[in-house]
């Protein structure tokens, strides 16, 4: 038995106050470290969804959707923008490079974007099984798409309006699966990709006219029309870009642009109230913990006042019990750093699990930020200040008075 | 060995206790009587080296502990002095071994649980190792205590009132006993008691009678 082993002993010897402390600690660690990693996890995948992208140009409608819709594919489109604009947009000397994106249907709830190939470039996503798509009427599958749905090569698949997946069945025009993506940890993962012209074909033998028809519901109206486009993503060859463009664009009857810089430093703000909110609560958490380690060992002190001076008479000198007290503390929070990291890894990929079956962000809980570091090193330096008082009155006992019997 | 020499001592607010000079040498027991009042844990005290020596000398084990400083006094404690208290002090939250194994911790070392077993042995309580103290008959924890106060064969054995609640043949059983291991571990005993059934259990004792300070009872 060392001094960590009696430390231990002496924790374990009131289990019940053992536990609830450990209890209390490891909740504010899981929920610190949980907001820890799902913070910098949704943060890291929206900027790598971002992939350079310096413009969203689409229908006029508010720049938060466009960029939701456009970049994450989270939102629905505001409408539709006619074809010409990618050809303008290409032509204007600011412009590096301009990607078109066809969007309004999906497959089994995951959207199919009529696009280019260059769109894989963007994000560095390259594919693992298969080919890119050849003529219209092929798509290449995304990761978690393909992981979902397994359909195999060269399988028909019938895409459905709108991009909710309960929408009308385009069951004339049939796609066939070619391609299946690696995983990127990007959009892609979750996007069924094909060329712009199959999207224009689907829709062509709905509405051959190409003019869009009053239609029932209001996610219906987004889907690409020939010769129409939902979104292009530009790309800037100069940072004087950024004054121009948007303005140029914002000019053009029925165009919208969205920097997504801004936009995503606005949606972070959003969110960010929130995790700060539950951020507070859980400091609040650690900062109630670290009193109960306190009081614990205040108790755990008086409790034991006898048996620290007992030591004290068998040569322990006043600095080993204020080390033993503090290694009492350290004991717990250790057992609750383990508790609480693996719980807020567990609450991290158990939120992974279900953003992945609602086709959303990717979040897994096999994953470490240095934050965590941080959240590691402050528990301990808290229960050193939680023992440092219970420390100093251990050192400080009145032995001789202790070991004298009651008279 | 046991010297002192002008020895007295002062609390705050109370009289200054004075105690006898006295000389005895490491072959025998020493018996420290007195009544209530007269010192006799103060005295204690000072011999374990709890509280400062603050006038006279005092010599325990050949060593002068007047002027030495509390952390040397601490390892010194560790080494030299084996203390059973008169409440015993053993720890209710630790087995029979961890309460031995605390005599090592205290002092900094590493635990000889060979030691421990073959103290457990001598004193026939090999049995109880691995229960906690509320489980022992108050005879068996004496035996614990004094295996605590002889893991590291102390010079001095220092025992507080062993028999103050014993019956006379249980009184007399723990005495022997007492002089036996202080004998096996080659300590000296140095007894604290106002029993006289010790005493007439020691006629060969060296005595060190308190008095009761002066003007104290006012």
């Amino acid at each position: 038995m060392t001094l960590a082993g009696l430390a231990w002993r002496y924790l374990w010897a009131r289990p019940l106050s053992a536990v609830l402390n450990l209890a209390l600690l490891s909740l504010g660690v899981a929920v610190l470290t949980f907001l820890l990693l799902a913070g910098s996890q949704i943060e890291r995948a929206l900027t790598r969804d971002l992939a350079g992208i310096d413009l969203v140009v689409g229908a006029k409608g508010s720049p938060m959707q466009l960029l939701l819709a456009g970049v994450f594919h989270l939102d629905v489109p505001p409408g539709n923008i006619p074809g010409t604009t990618l050809t303008r947009l290409r032509g204007h000397p600011m412009v590096a490079a301009a990607l078109p994106l066809a969007l309004g249907d999906s497959l089994r709830g995951f959207r199919i974007a009529g696009t280019e190939a260059t769109y894989l470039d963007w994000y560095g996503a390259s594919l693992a099984e298969g080919r890119l798509w050849g003529v219209p009427m092929e798509v290449v599958l995304g990761h978690s798409v393909a992981h979902n749905l397994r359909l195999a090569m060269g399988t028909a698949v019938i895409g459905s309006h709108g991009l909710g997946g309960d929408g009308q069945a385009h069951e004339a025009t049939p796609y066939v699966v070619v391609g299946r993506l690696q995983r990127c940890g990007c959009v892609l993962d979750r996007l069924v990709l094909t060329a712009v012209e199959s999207v224009w074909a689907v829709h062509a033998r709905i509405d051959p006219t190409g003019v869009a028809t009053p239609r029932a519901n209001a996610v219906a109206e987004v889907d690409a029309g020939p010769g129409d486009l939902t979104i292009v993503l530009v790309r800037y060859k100069t940072p004087l870009a950024a004054a121009v463009l948007p303005r140029w664009v914002q000019a053009q009857p029925g165009l919208q642009a969205a920097s997504p810089a801004l936009e995503t430093a606005r949606l972070f703000r959003l969110i960010g109230v929130g995790l700060d909110v539950v951020g507070g609560f859980a400091v609040l958490l650690l900062a109630m913990s670290t009193l109960s380690i306190f009081v614990a060992l205040v108790h755990a002190v008086r409790d034991r006042e006898s048996d620290l001076a007992m030591m004290r008479m068998l040569g322990a000198p006043p600095a080993r019990l204020a080390a033993l007290v503090a290694l009492e503390s350290l004991w717990l929070a250790l057992l609750a750093l383990c508790a609480g990291l693996l719980l807020g890894h567990g609450l991290a990929e158990g939120l992974g699990r279900m953003l992945a079956n609602q086709r959303s962000l990717a979040i897994t809980g096999f994953a470490w930020t240095s934050d965590e570091l941080w959240c590691i090193v402050a528990m301990l330096v808290l229960a050193l200040l939680a023992a440092a008082i219970p420390a100093w009155r251990a050192g400080q006992l009145e032995v001789t008075q202790l070991l004298q019997a009651p008279r | 060995m046991l010297s002192l020499r002008g020895l007295s001592h002062g609390y705050n607010g109370a009289a200054r206790l004075t105690f006898p000079d006295f000389e005895a040498d490491g072959g025998a027991s020493v018996v420290l009587r007195g009544p209530s009042g007269s010192g006799k844990s103060t005295l204690i005290a000072l011999a374990a080296g709890l509280l400062d020596v603050q006038c006279g000398s005092l010599r325990v084990a050949g060593v002068e502990l007047a002027g030495m400083a509390n952390r040397a006094r601490d390892a010194w404690r560790a080494e030299t002095l084996g203390v059973v208290p008169q409440r015993l002090h053993l720890s209710p939250s630790l087995t029979v071994r961890d309460n031995l194994a605390l005599a090592y911790v205290s002092a900094g070392l590493l635990v000889d649980p060979l030691r421990i077993s073959e103290l457990l042995a001598t004193l026939g309580i090999s049995a109880f190792g691995a229960r906690k103290p509320h489980a022992l008959s108050v005879g068996q924890l004496q035996r614990v205590a004094l295996a605590r106060a002889l893991l590291r064969r102390p010079a001095v054995l220092l025992v507080d009132e062993p028999t103050a609640y014993l019956d006379d043949q249980t009184a007399i059983a723990v005495v022997d006993l007492l002089l036996r291991e202080a004998h096996r571990a080659d300590s000296m005993l140095l007894l604290a008691t106002h029993d006289r059934r010790v005493l007439d259990a020691l006629p060969e004792a060296r005595v060190l009678a308190l008095r009761s300070a002066p003007s104290d009872v006012a």
